[in-house]
């Protein structure tokens, strides 16, 4: 077993969770928008926690595709590719989503801010959805020649493993994101998101949970299965503190269970990074996809000052916005008061 | 068209959409965070406004290129699979990085600056803006460190037919990155300058025009106020004239930086890749002579039927060497050097597809390196040269009431973002038909080299990339239509716009409050948890 990849196997499994947990709750309260929300205010309170820091979230992404490339490019090119379609979706409900949150609140009509929350509410749908199939796509396997490129034309990813993964990460968001409210509003959303997650989680996670066991039946090894039983033992947990009020801790329960459930996953299938449905021997694993030593070397220099770095300031930056956010405080949306006439720029004037 | 065309289109219209967002980011970033510096140690008023308001269009800007740029480190991975596969032990590490060490600090340390008005003590808020500039910056660092090994590898040598580090300092510090980072950083200030100068010439002319400010005998501007409309005061004059002095003066330094920059760039770029710099003078026969028009098919790949008719004796040679007599090979004498090292034909390699054993075109399209050269020069140049105009005729205060002028000057804004986009058009297109182009450097590594033909993914369909060519393309095209007009909209509405506070309260209330009072921060959170609210 060699030390650099199977460290850089565990870094980009950490940085997958780290997405997933961060960006996790600001992709469901974006899904919640539509749902959840009653009017306007509560759009708005909703879309206040995630703010200031859902951008910071989204770098988690960017980071562990760009760590993969650096580290198994040979995973990169052939998962990127092969789930060309799919990613595509990604990455049009992700354009969507960044640019609506800034721009929903720059033009005072309903109909423009309408029109701003569908894209949020179904960018974050397909960025979860799409996220979550490619990731059970990678543990799962997909129709991969020698050479590593997809053999079957454009729909050939499509199996049930990515409708699971997909569904997986979605539901897992929309929970997360109930009890992100809840510690993060006040009023009536605080109260109804945790009336929701004590009603939904068992229905949410059911995914999630029949992803890391179809994978433990695949290739489970016993401290994986392991892992599993206290991932359940966590979501128990995070329902119980729910339903007592304690709302910071149910979060953090819930975050126990994504970290012991990714763990699951990712250990269970390691060493193999991407396997091919066609021939075993066309795997990619630690070893054949990785980078040079020489390469993961220097990015495990990086990584552990950079990564600590980007914790510790992050979780300032939820000490600083650490208030709750309600219906009060939201500022009444400006009319806007143009200084000069729009004339400027018709021929006569 | 076969795949490879398309997933080419693709990349090129998603990467000049991207960096038509991500010069104005990095320029006008730095642009406000020297401005509300000033606010902090001055406390003037229309330092804080200026702070606002062009913060404002620089958030509305910034996050398209934040949409924009997931797409670019993705489809390294979807469209260009072979080139990820044969690059990624040393392409990879600086696109890594540039997520973990820049665009974490930038995107986390904005969301601060943006929301934490009231939650942090000014110099703190202060602090996280500059700290999100420099974080941009690196990113372009970074970026620029990954694009110059494809146009100059270093710090490799080959192991199983892929290039493998070997010398992660080589890589980092590429004579080639070292002088096209400031060639960047100083074109995309030039951008920031520009956009000041148009905006703030048409809110002068606006206030002239609307009777606010007058012109007295001496020719000197008499700032007025309009009571009626809220935040058109006097301190909205120096707000427009600050910024129109501080556009022009960052668009004349800049430009000046663009071109210390780019004759070093060049000098190296004729070492590297002569055949680029022949295309770009579109010389085809060895000489020392700029061609300051040619005509003719230049197109052509035999080199015939260009005829030179504008040509200045020895500035080639200065532009290349440093003198004005030097020879420099022209197309026609580095064509077969090319074909003897690096072969006629695309090798009999699955790699290549269809394409293999097809002849290889070693001559970029010289229509455009031609042209392309030209217009980032030409377009640069102009910008700066309006600049100096522009200083000149406002040096008594307020702009001319001509609504001809004030056009100009803002369509003026257009200038520098072309002079960028037909810059790395150049460069990129000028590589062809390399994606990492070969260094002929006696370095031992000048077999790292790919063509773009074995670089696209060999599993990806023609119709996938046609899909994701129309949908980037119509989603970016629908896109840059609402940023625009949000743009446009927060520009004519002034500063009040960026500060509706200007409307609601005694002008003053609110920026009496000055940057240095700290020691409330707290008690003022308790009474702000939104100081800003989406």
């Amino acid at each position: 077993m060699e030390l650099l990849p199977t460290i850089w196997f565990i870094a980009i499994a950490v940085l997958w969770t780290g997405y997933l947990f961060l960006e996790g709750f600001d992709l469901g309260v974006g899904m919640l928008m539509k749902i959840f929300a009653r009017n306007d205010t509560e759009r708005r309170v909703l879309l206040n926690t995630v703010g200031p820091v859902w951008d910071g979230n989204e770098v988690w992404l960017l980071t562990a595709g760009g760590a993969t490339f650096a580290a198994f490019p040979l995973w990169y090119a052939s998962l990127f590719s092969a789930l060309y379609l799919p990613l595509l979706v990604v990455l049009l409900a992700l354009i969507f989503r960044a640019v609506a949150f800034e721009y929903r609140g720059k033009v005072d009509t309903d109909s423009w801010r309408s029109r701003w929350d569908w894209a949020i509410a179904l960018g974050s749908f397909f960025a979860a959805f799409g996220v979550g199939a490619a990731l059970a796509l990678t543990t799962t396997g997909l129709p991969l020649n020698a050479n590593g490129d997809r053999e079957g034309g454009p729909m050939a990813w499509f199996s049930g493993y990515a409708l699971l993964g997909g569904a997986a990460v979605v539901g897992f968001s929309l929970l997360h994101a109930l009890a992100f409210l809840a510690l993060k509003t006040d009023g009536d959303v605080r109260h109804r998101a945790r009336r929701w997650f004590v009603r939904l989680l068992p229905v949410l996670l059911l995914p999630i949970a029949a992803w890391a066991l179809a994978i433990q039946f695949m290739d489970g090894k016993p401290w994986t299965w392991a892992a599993v039983v206290l991932a359940v033992g966590a979501a128990a947990t995070a329902w119980l503190l729910a339903r007592k009020g304690s709302e910071g801790r149910a979060f953090l329960a819930l975050g126990a269970f994504l970290v012991l459930g990714t763990t699951a996953i990712f250990g269970a299938v390691f060493p193999v990074v991407l396997p091919s449905t066609l021939d075993s021997a066309f795997d990619l694993t630690i070893s054949n996809a990785s980078s040079s030593d020489y390469t993961l070397g220097l990015m495990s220099i990086v990584a552990a000052v950079g990564l600590p770095l980007v914790i510790a300031y992050q979780a300032w930056t939820y000490w600083v916005f650490r208030r709750r956010v309600s219906a009060a405080h939201i500022p009444e949306a400006h009319s806007f008061l143009p200084a000069v006439a729009a004339k400027a720029f018709t021929i006569k004037g | 068209m076969d795949a490879l065309e398309i997933a080419r289109w693709q990349f090129g219209i998603t990467t000049v959409y991207h960096f038509m967002m991500v010069p104005l980011t990095i320029g006008l970033g730095l642009v406000v965070a020297v401005i509300q510096t000033a606010w902090y140690r001055t406390g003037k008023p229309e330092y804080l406004r200026m702070t606002k308001f062009w913060g404002k269009l620089f958030l509305i800007n910034f996050i398209m290129g934040v949409a924009t740029g997931i797409v670019q480190e993705f489809q390294f991975g979807m469209a260009w699979s072979e080139y990820s596969r044969f690059v990624g032990d040393v392409f990879g590490a600086p696109l890594a990085l540039e997520a973990l060490l820049a665009f974490f600090v930038e995107s986390t340390f904005l969301g601060l600056w943006i929301f934490g008005w009231k939650q942090l003590k000014p110099a703190i808020h202060l602090a996280c803006l500059w700290v999100a500039v420099i974080g941009s910056a690196l990113s372009a660092y970074f970026i620029i460190v990954a694009n110059s090994w494809m146009q100059h590898p270093v710090g490799v040598e080959m192991v199983n037919g892929r290039p493998v580090m070997t010398d992660a300092w080589a890589v980092f510090t590429n004579n080639t990155a070292l002088v096209a980072v400031p060639h960047t950083l100083f074109g995309a200030l030039a951008v920031a300058g520009g956009f000041l100068l148009g905006i703030a010439w048409y809110h002068l002319w606006r206030r002239r025009h609307d009777g606010v400010d007058t012109v007295g005998a001496d020719g000197r501007a008499i700032p007025g106020e309009d009571a009626r409309i809220p935040g058109r005061d006097r301190a909205d004059y120096s707000v427009w004239i600050r910024s129109l002095r501080i556009g022009a003066v960052v668009a004349m330094i800049s430009f000046a930086g663009t071109a210390v920059t780019g004759d070093l760039q060049g000098k190296l770029m004729f070492q590297q890749q002569p055949m680029k710099m022949a295309a770009a003078e579109a010389a085809c026969h060895d000489g020392t002579g700029f061609s300051v028009l040619s005509v003719g098919n230049v197109g052509s790949k035999n080199c015939d039927d260009v005829v030179a008719v504008i040509e200045v004796p020895g500035i080639l040679s200065f532009l290349a060497k440093g003198d004005f007599t030097t020879e420099v090979k022209g197309v026609n004498s580095l064509l077969p050097e090319y074909k003897e090292k690096y072969g006629t034909n695309l090798p009999d390699n699955p790699i290549y597809g269809d394409r293999a054993g097809q002849e290889i075109q070693y001559v970029p399209v010289m229509e455009v390196t031609y042209w392309g050269f030209r217009m980032m020069i030409g377009f640069g140049g102009l910008a700066a040269l309006a600049a100096l105009v522009a200083l000149w005729i406002t040096r008594k205060g307020t702009v001319p009431e001509s609504r001809w002028l004030m056009r100009l000057a803002v369509f003026g804004i257009l200038a520098p973002f072309g002079a960028n986009a037909a810059g790395w058009i150049f460069t990129e297109m000028g590589r062809q038909p390399f994606v990492v182009a070969p260094n002929p450097d006696p370095s031992g590594i000048d077999q790292v080299f790919m063509f773009t033909a074995a670089a696209v993914s060999p599993g990806v369909s023609a119709g996938e990339l046609i899909a994701s060519l129309v949908a980037l393309t119509a989603v970016y095209a629908v896109l840059l239509v609402v940023e625009v007009k949000l743009l446009v909209k927060y520009i004519r509405g002034g500063v009040v716009s960026a500060m509706p506070e200007l409307a609601h309260a005694p002008a003053d209330e609110n920026e009496d409050r000055t940057p240095g009072d700290d020691g409330t921060g707290e008690a003022r959170a308790a009474d702000d948890v939104l100081a800003f609210a989406y």
